[in-house]
């Protein structure tokens, strides 16, 4: 069982480079994972995967639906097609081939997205996209996964590998504190608990887990009992694991760099509405568009810092 | 050596299969279909290497993928007589709980379909990467992807055509149904496409022509687009007439997308030979 005295940050790195180690690893047991990537190769950090196995790397150039439809035929003649961009070109741009050919044609996809929310920073909100969890879990059959630093993501990748069906993975660009100790197991769809505590639940996924820990640590200091849970699966849901913290607290927030609509936020809410009505509390942009800036500059003016979950978390116990 | 003869019968039952599922369920799209019947039974019945106890992956086999998913009727009734599915079932399309959806899916697990098509333009990079996983697979068989004309007016279209040359899939074989019309009508009216074999050509592709509509040539020239291996994709220029095969059909948008009604049925069959025996179905 995790604690809070056990997350600690043993040094920066981006959860974009624990997709290329991940993927070099899956690549290394499975000889039919094929890497497809829209001229991106290096913002993927995956040299490792393609220097290793160069024939297993295709160079689709800036022609993301013609990825996707070309991952879909791939997975058709038996491969694992690991799709790689942005997080708004691996989304809203190519919505509707990975609807039809990919999520409709139930093939064994793997859309995997780098630079995804507010964190890619100084490029702007062009590139910031902050709905693409909502567009992917509407899409029935498609898992979307949101890890939080670079170890999850490593592991992620392996587990989506050797999971059949579509799968949408989201990742990102910054340097981040790696505190999930490697030899984590990561289940798709299993909650991880990383802190028990009883006044408060903490939902949070991908970034923001780090700031939810930090929020944590704060509150505990105050006297407030944190039941905290890093939702890294957001479809399918744990909703068993779900139910039981907010039973147990009474008063929920959830912790996501994305849109207040569509994201983990909702997914919680709807959950809840129906098993277990509970006041929730989101971390999440106020239906908005993000701007240019730095990393840290950006999670603090749109509300998603460790004051933000603080504070977010009082406000739900009040409501009880 | 092809039996033309026999070939032309089966089109003949194809293009009156296509007739009574389009008019059972009064909706559907006929005229296409009808102009490609000769080009799906000469590569079902001929050109390709295939199984009908289908295996999604298809190794060792030729495959086809239809693009412009909107013919279903003449996809679903080249499957049913090529052995994928019984030919009775071809009384349920576009019916609710059918496996035979108004645009093709795997999502019902009809045999024969691989792919979902029916939002355009998506087709030709499904059967890239099908190319692809072949040569990776060390498997030299062919395959082969149908496009409506209007549909190339889709970008991912020129995605595809841009990349297929480059990275020298030349297992695949693009035909494109240059019937002239599109459902708002004749193409070089909605939107002007030019000079397909011009536009392939500098992008880097292997031109062939032919008629579609011409048994004899369609199998001799799929024939040759199949064995061919120069490093190159190809890009077969198909002309067809829409409504192939009946007269008040033939030439005109106007039956893309519309049923006939009892009379008019029974005014296409009439011209068309029953050389299989038709589907069992009530009223036509």
């Amino acid at each position: 069982m995790l604690s809070l005295d056990k997350l600690q940050s043993t040094g920066k790195k981006a959860t974009r480079d624990g997709f290329g180690a991940g993927l070099k690893a899956a690549g290394d047991k499975h000889d039919n994972v094929v890497m497809l990537t829209a001229d991106l190769r290096g913002s993927m950090k995956s040299e490792d995967f393609i220097n290793t196995y160069p024939d297993r790397f295709i160079q689709v150039g800036i022609s993301e639906a013609n990825m996707m439809g070309i991952a879909a035929g791939l997975a058709t003649g038996g491969k694992i097609p690991v799709t790689t961009t942005f997080a708004n070109f691996s989304t809203g741009r190519v919505y509707d081939q990975i609807r039809q050919s990919i999520a409709y044609s139930d093939k064994n996809v793997k859309i995997c997205a780098s630079h995804a929310g507010l964190t890619l920073g100084e490029d702007g909100a062009t590139h910031q996209i902050l709905e693409d969890i909502g567009m992917m879990r509407m899409l029935p059959g498609m898992t979307v996964i949101n890890p939080c630093d670079y170890n999850q993501t490593k592991a992620a990748v392996q587990a989506i590998v050797e999971h059949h069906g579509p799968v949408y993975l989201r990742f990102g660009r910054p340097g981040w504190p790696v505190f999930i100790p490697e030899d984590t197991k990561f289940e798709i769809g299993k909650a991880l608990p990383l802190s028990e505590g009883t006044d408060v639940t903490i939902f949070a996924t991908g970034h923001l887990v780090w700031k939810a820990i930090e929020a944590a640590r704060q509150l505990e200091k105050e006297g407030i009992s944190v039941d905290l849970i890093n939702i890294h699966t957001i479809k399918p849901l744990d909703e068993e694991a779900v139910i039981a913290s907010a039973k147990k607290t009474g008063a929920v927030v959830t912790c996501e760099e994305h849109n207040k609509y569509g994201g983990l936020g909702s997914a919680i809410a709807e959950c809840l509405s129906k098993h277990q009505p509970t006041p929730q509390e989101y971390v999440a942009t106020d239906d908005t568009f993000g701007e240019s800036g730095t990393a840290d500059e950006l999670l603090a003016k749109y509300g998603l810092d460790t004051p933000d979950v603080v504070a977010a978390a009082k406000r739900a116990i009040k409501r009880k | 050596m092809a039996d033309i003869q026999e070939l032309k019968r089966i089109a003949s039952q194809v293009r009156r299969d296509i007739i009574r599922q389009v008019y059972l369920s009064q909706s559907g799209h006929p005229g296409g279909g009808l102009g490609n019947a000769d080009l799906l039974v000469a590569l079902y019945f001929e050109v390709m290497k295939h199984d009908p106890s289908f295996n999604m992956e298809a190794k060792d086999e030729d495959v086809f993928f239809l693009s412009n998913g909107h013919i279903s009727p003449v996809f679903y009734s080249v499957l049913a007589r090529a052995g994928y599915f019984p030919a009775e079932e071809l009384k349920t399309f576009r019916a609710i709980d059918s496996r035979l959806q108004g645009h093709p899916t795997t999502h019902e697990g009809l045999p024969g379909i691989r792919v979902a098509s029916g939002s355009l333009g998506q087709g030709v990079s499904v059967a890239i990467g099908m190319a692809l996983s072949k040569k990776m697979n060390g498997d030299d068989r062919t395959v082969f992807v149908l496009t409506g004309d209007g549909e190339q007016q889709e970008g991912q279209i020129w995605e595809a055509a841009l990349f297929a040359p480059h990275n020298k899939v030349d297992n695949l074989v693009l035909i494109i149904d240059d019937n002239g019309q599109q459902i708002d009508g004749p193409t070089q009216e909605v939107l002007e496409l030019g000079s397909f074999a011009d536009k392939y050509k500098a992008f880097g592709w292997d031109i062939m022509r032919m008629n579609g509509n011409d048994m004899e040539e369609t199998v001799k020239v799929l024939k040759e687009a199949a064995a061919k291996r120069n490093g190159k994709p190809t890009c077969i220029v198909m002309d067809t007439e829409m409504g192939m095969g009946v007269d008040f059909m033939v030439g005109t948008h106007h039956w893309h997308g519309k049923a006939p009604d009892k009379e008019q049925a029974i005014n296409a069959l009439g011209q068309l030979e029953e050389t299989l025996g038709d589907f069992p179905a009530e009223g036509v």
